[in-house]
């Protein structure tokens, strides 16, 4: 008896590609999952991070949609090579510091290197032409393919038979007449497919699955890069960036401070490599230092930092800054008033 | 009994994930491997790749803010 032939199925926790994957097992195809992380995922992290949110249920919704489908996932890090795509994306950002077009071709130019290393004959995506505003479009589709260097490799079943005959199809590995025709931004018919197959409980994320997507976040990181003077970040910036009220008050510097108990526990784990402030005589958030500062701007900075204390209304607070070779210094400070912060502290 | 530690503390997820699908891909089947985490998480996470990859969570720990994750290793296709 023949092997079953294989697809690689781009993986995103999201309805659109459980549905694609499902339709494609449903044709006797093996089937197993590629999810991509760029350090921009909203899965996880922030959930992780904040304590209002600790009570959620947390999961991994690209885990989730694999373990419905009864197929494996393989996770795959791509952070340091995604930035080049984030740095400079060919196509341009979309309506934030989101790379959607530039994306999709890395991610699937790295899964047709993933498939060419283990033996998968396809691609599969959950794309539907005209769901997406950049990377989701009958101009754009073709791009993807044949940029990535998918070219025929790369099939949607979701609509695929709005699309060119893909070799899956061609070769008779798949039944083009049992894919679909989807196209637009209604998710009826998605929906309607999932209570077909009996799909309940799925992922509806709001905002899309990636960070680069929210215009705060996109401020943040676009501060990042104007003090830095170049784009550039590491791991642990676009971690920062999800956590924390951000204000800088001078070019050279930023404060990160927390606004919650969650968000303190984590920044504590970076008091090694950032100066830190915390109020002693009151209780109060912790904030991190990123950038350069003198002896003024910390004494500015523990006035904020005092601010967001209990002790905001004290004549004076107690706060301690801790250097990153763990010396302490204690000052004794007046809590900035609210006009004495400039709106456009705040990033 | 074969066993590994493997340390993903401050890591949040899915990087915990991510380390241990491939510190196990160097696995022989049987291998114990003990995973120390601080993100909640891995509670959830990890367990799921598991029963998708074929591995078995023996045991979970949680001890003021770690959560450690013991795992047999299955084997392979």
């Amino acid at each position: 008896m023949n092997q079953p032939r294989k697809a690689a199925a781009l993986i995103s926790g999201g309805l659109d590609s459980l549905l694609a994957a499902k339709v494609m097992l449903e044709q006797g195809i093996h089937v197993e999952g590629i999810n991509f992380y760029t350090g921009f995922c909203v899965e996880g992290h922030t959930h992780a991070i904040r304590k209002k949110d600790q009570k959620k249920p947390k999961r991994n919704n690209a885990l989730w949609v694999a373990e419905q489908l009864g197929i494996k996932l393989h996770i795959i890090d791509i952070v340091e090579q995604y930035k080049e795509v984030v740095f400079n994306p060919k196509h341009g950002y979309g309506a934030n510091l989101n790379p959607c077009l530039d994306c999709k071709i890395f991610m699937v130019s790295k899964a047709l290197e993933w498939i060419k290393a283990n033996g998968f004959d396809f691609i599969i995506t959950g794309e539907v032409i005209g769901q997406r505003p950049m990377s989701q479009r009958k101009e754009t589709l073709p791009v993807v393919a044949g940029e990535s260097g998918a070219e025929n490799l790369l099939l949607r079943p979701l609509c695929a038979k709005n699309l060119p005959e893909t070799l899956p199809e061609s070769a008779g590995w798949v039944d083009r007449e049992r894919l679909f025709d989807f196209s637009g931004r209604s998710r009826k018919p998605q929906m309607a497919l999932a209570q077909r197959y009996g799909f309940e409980d799925y992922a509806q994320p709001a905002g899309g699955c990636c960070f680069l997507t929210d215009a705060q976040y996109s401020v943040k990181l676009a501060d990042l890069w104007k003090a830095r003077g170049r784009k550039q970040y590491e791991m642990d910036d676009i971690m920062l960036l999800k956590v924390g009220r951000h204000l800088r008050p001078t070019p050279d510097f930023k404060l990160i401070i927390s606004r919650e108990e969650g968000e303190g526990n984590f920044l504590q784990g970076y008091r090694k490599q950032f100066p830190s402030l915390r109020t002693i005589s009151h209780p109060g958030p912790l904030a991190l230092i990123d950038g350069k500062v003198d002896d003024q701007d910390i004494e500015l900075a523990a006035r904020l930092i005092a601010r967001y204390s209990q002790g905001r209304e004290a004549e004076q607070v107690e706060v301690e800054y801790t250097a990153t070779n763990g010396e302490l210094r204690s000052l004794e400070v007046s809590p900035l008033k609210p006009h004495e912060i400039p709106e456009e502290w705040f990033i | 009994m074969n066993r590994i530690e493997l340390d993903c503390r401050r890591l949040l997820c899915p990087m915990p994930v991510i380390r241990v699908q491939n510190r196990v891909a160097e696995l022989e089947a049987g291998v114990v491997l003990e995973v120390y985490c601080t993100d909640p998480g891995v509670l959830n996470d990890v367990p799921a790749w598991c029963r998708i990859n074929g591995h078995k969570v023996i045991e979970t720990r949680s001890e003021s803010g770690l959560y450690v994750l013991v795992i047999e290793v299955g084997e392979s296709e």
